[in-house]
C-alpha cells in the first residue's frame, strides 16, 4: 500500500491530443462496450505519456483523471483511487529521466547499494522521491522489477538497464544528460537472461521443426 | 538432467527470430486446427495426462482447472485470462517467454480458450514489462494479419480474440482475483472466494486464470502428448520448467530444467557454482520470496520439485531461486522482503495491513540486534497471527519468510542481539535509537 500525495500545483486543464485520442480508440476496443472502465488503466498511461511529451514530465494531473472518469462514465473518485492505488502512476511532476532502482533482495545481493550511491552522486539526490535541482532526474525506490537473473536493476522510464554495477550507472547518467539513451539491457557480456559468456543450454543451431513436432 | 530435444522454450535466449517467420520454423503455428479438431474433452484429457501443474506458484493441476469451466454455455461469455503479472521477488521467467517466446503463448491461449469454450483472451502484463508487452503486441497483430487469431482462428472455425492488458506496479494483482478487479478497472484488492472464477470470474463470467507458464506450454504438450511430458521429471511433479537463478552464483541466469533433479546440480550447472565455491554456501530461497529458505545442509540433497520441497517445509513456488553465500546478512535479506510485502499489502485485511508493518519494523530491529531474546517467539506469533488470517495469500506469503528463518536460523538472531546489547551495555531494556523510534503510523 503507498500512499500518494497530490501536488497542490495542478494544471486547470487538460485535452487528449490527437496521438491520444488514437490511442484511445484502440483501447477501448478491447473491452465490452458496457465495461469500458477497463480503460481507465490504459488511459491514465496515455493522459501520463502525453504530459511527458507536452512538459518532458511524465505525471497525471487531477484535471486529466477528471477527463478519464466523463470520457469513462466513472465517478472522479474510482479514477482517483486507482491512480494512488498502483505506483506507476505519477500523481505529482518527476524530471525528465525517471530512474527507479530495484532495491529488492536479489538486487541487494548483486549491488543495488552500489547503483543508488552512484545515482544519488551523479544526479545530486539525497533521498529516494526527490528530483534533481536541474529538474532532468527523479529517483525511486522501487520493489522486484521481475528480472532477477540480471540484477541489480536500473530502469529509466520504461526500460531495464541490467547487470548494473556503480561505475556504469554512472556512465548511463552522464550519457543520458548528454541527450544519449544507451540500448537497453545488459550491461556485461550476456545476451538477455543467458549465462555470463554463452549459453548453457539450447547449443544446437536452430532446432528443426521435426525435432519440435 | 533435460536434453535440448526436449526443451519446449527452444528460443528463450531470443538467439534465433522471436517473431512469426521464426516462430513457425521452430514448430509453432503448424496444423494448430488439428488439434483444435481434437475436441474440447480431448484437449482437456490430454493436459491431465501431462500432469502438468500450475506453473504460477500454487502447482493447482492445470487440466483439471480447465475442466471447471462450463460445458455449456448459460448465455455468459466464457473467458481465459493469463496471469503475466510476475512480480514475485526473485521471479523472471515469464518475461522471457513473452519477449522472445510470443507466438507459442499467443498459440497456447488459443487451444486453451477452445478447450474451455472462450472466444477471448485477456492476459495481464506487470506494468513495468513495457517492452515486453510490446513484443507480445507485435507478435498478436502479426497473427491476427496472418488469420492465425481472429475470426476463424487458424482455419479452426474458432472465433478467437488476444487482448493485452498492463499492469501498473501492484505485486498483488498477481492473485487472480485482485487481477480480475484490476482487469474490471479497480483497485487491486483480492475477491472473497467462493464465487471461484469458474463460476464468476472477470465481468461475473466463467473465467481461467492460468500462469503465462502455465499456458505456454501447452501447444507443445498436445503436439508431443501428454505421455511424453508425463515423462519427464518425478511422479505428481511431472515435466520441464522455466526456472531461475539469481543471487550469489558466478552466472545467474534463466533456464528450462526437468522437474526432479537435484537443487545443488542446478546450482553447479546452469548458476556455474555458488561464488567461491559450494562451501561458500549459506542458504537458498527455491522459488521465490515466498517460499521459506533452506540452509545449505538441506540444499546438499533437496530435488527440486514440489513434493520433494513442500517435504523440506518450503515450497517450488515459481521454480526461481535466490542463491545467497556466507558474505550475506540473512537477517538483513529476510526484513527487505518484509518490507516489500508491508510496501505490497493491498490493505484489504487488517491483518496484513497492520501485520506486514509489524513485521517489518520488528525484523528492522532484528537487523540491528534492538531487541530481547524472547522477542523472536514474539515475532514468530505475530507471524502465526497473520497466516491464515486474510482474504487472499498475501498474508502467509510475508509470514513464511520469517518463519523460515527463525526455523534456520535463530542462532544468527540471537547473536546479533547479544553483541548489540554487548555494544550498547544493554539490561533488559529495548534499546532506543538515537533517531527515535519508529511508529506505526509512518
Amino acid at each position: 500500500m503507498t500512499t500518494h500525495q497530490t501536488p497542490q500545483q495542478q494544471p486547470d486543464t487538460f485535452v487528449f491530443d490527437s496521438a491520444s485520442e488514437a490511442e484511445i480508440v484502440t483501447v477501448l476496443a478491447k473491452y465490452p462496450t458496457e465495461r469500458k472502465a477497463s480503460a481507465v488503466m490504459p488511459l491514465l498511461y496515455i493522459a501520463q505519456r502525453q504530459l511527458g511529451r507536452e512538459s518532458g514530465s511524465a505525471w497525471v494531473p487531477l484535471v486529466a483523471m477528471d477527463e478519464i472518469a466523463r470520457r469513462l462514465e466513472m465517478a472522479a473518485i474510482r479514477v482517483y483511487e486507482v491512480a494512488s492505488f498502483y505506483t506507476m502512476f505519477n500523481t505529482k511532476p518527476v524530471g525528465r529521466y525517471h530512474l527507479q532502482v530495484c532495491t529488492t533482495t536479489p538486487c541487494w545481493l548483486r549491488g543495488s547499494d552500489d547503483v543508488v550511491a552512484a545515482c544519488k552522486r551523479a544526479t545530486g539526490i539525497g533521498a529516494f522521491g526527490e528530483t534533481s535541482a536541474d529538474g532532468q532526474f527523479t529517483l525511486t525506490q522501487v520493489e522486484c522489477l521481475g528480472a532477477c537473473s540480471n540484477a541489480p536493476i536500473l530502469q529509466v522510464d520504461d526500460d531495464f538497464y541490467e547487470d548494473m554495477d556503480g561505475p556504469r550507472t554512472v556512465a548511463l547518467i552522464d550519457a543520458l544528460r548528454r541527450g544519449e539513451r544507451p540500448p537497453a539491457g545488459p550491461t556485461i557480456n550476456r545476451s538477455g537472461s543467458a549465462p555470463e559468456g554463452g549459453r548453457k543450454t539450447l547449443v544446437d543451431a536452430e532446432p528443426s521443426i521435426a525435432e519440435n513436432k | 538432467m533435460l536434453q535440448d530435444k526436449d526443451r519446449i522454450f527452444t528460443n528463450l535466449y531470443g538467439q534465433n527470430d522471436w517473431r512469426l517467420e521464426g516462430a513457425r520454423k521452430r514448430g509453432d503455428w503448424q496444423n494448430t486446427a488439428e488439434i483444435l479438431a481434437k475436441g474440447r474433452d480431448a484437449i482437456i484429457g490430454e493436459m491431465k495426462a501431462s500432469g502438468l501443474r500450475g506453473r504460477g506458484g500454487a502447482g493447482f493441476p492445470t487440466g483439471l482447472k480447465w475442466s471447471f469451466m462450463p460445458k455449456q454455455s448459460d448465455g455468459r461469455p466464457h473467458y481465459l485470462v493469463i496471469n503475466g503479472d510476475e512480480s514475485e521477488p526473485g521471479t523472471c521467467k515469464d518475461r522471457e517467454v513473452l519477449r522472445h517466446e510470443p507466438h507459442k503463448l499467443i498459440e497456447s491461449a488459443l487451444i486453451a480458450s477452445f478447450a474451455m469454450g472462450a472466444h477471448a483472451a485477456y492476459i495481464y502484463i506487470r506494468g513495468e514489462f513495457f517492452n515486453e508487452a510490446a513484443h507480445l503486441q507485435i507478435a498478436v497483430d502479426e497473427a491476427y494479419a496472418a488469420g492465425l487469431i481472429g475470426k476463424n482462428a487458424a482455419g479452426s472455425g474458432w472465433d478467437f480474440d488476444f487482448f493485452i492488458h498492463r499492469g501498473a506496479g501492484a505485486y498483488i494483482c498477481g492473485e487472480e482475483t485482485a487481477l480480475l478487479e484490476s482487469l474490471e478497472g479497480k483497485k487491486g484488492q483480492p475477491r472473497m472466494k467462493p464465487p471461484f472464477p469458474a463460476g464468476a470470474g472477470l465481468y461475473g463470467c466463467p473465467t481461467t486464470v492460468n500462469n503465462v507458464e502455465s499456458i505456454a506450454v501447452a501447444s507443445t504438450i498436445l503436439r508431443r502428448g501428454g505421455a511424453w511430458f508425463a515423462g519427464l521429471g518425478r511422479p505428481n511433479n511431472t515435466g520441464s520448467k522455466l526456472m531461475a537463478i539469481s543471487g550469489h552464483v558466478n552466472t545467474p541466469c534463466v533456464f528450462e530444467e526437468e522437474l526432479g533433479v537435484p537443487l545443488k546440480e542446478i546450482i553447479e550447472k546452469h548458476g556455474g557454482g555458488v561464488r567461491g565455491g559450494w562451501d561458500n554456501l549459506l542458504a537458498v530461497i527455491p522459488g521465490g520470496c515466498s517460499v521459506p529458505v533452506l540452509p545449505k545442509s538441506v540444499c546438499e540433497t533437496v530435488l527440486m520439485d514440489y513434493d520433494s520441497l513442500r517435504a523440506e517445509r518450503s515450497g517450488l513456488g515459481t521454480g526461481c531461486m535466490i542463491v545467497m553465500d556466507k558474505s550475506t546478512d540473512i537477517i538483513e535479506a529476510i526484513a527487505r522482503f518484509s518490507r516489500f510485502f508491508k510496501h505490497e499489502s493491498c490493505g484489504q485485511c487488517t491483518p496484513c495491513r497492520e501485520g506486514t508493518g509489524w513485521m517489518m519494523r520488528m525484523m528492522d530491529r532484528m537487523v540491528q540486534g534492538r531487541a530481547e531474546l524472547d522477542e523472536i517467539d514474539l515475532l514468530e506469533q505475530v507471524t502465526r497471527q497473520v497466516e491464515g488470517h486474510t482474504i487472499c495469500a498475501l498474508g502467509d506469503a510475508a509470514a513464511w519468510p520469517i518463519q523460515g528463518l527463525i526455523r534456520h536460523f535463530r542462532p544468527e538472531m540471537e547473536e546479533r542481539i547479544r553483541h548489540y546489547k554487548a555494544l550498547h551495555g544493554g539490561t533488559g531494556l529495548v534499546q532506543v535509537p538515537a533517531s527515535g523510534v519508529p511508529v506505526a503510523a509512518e
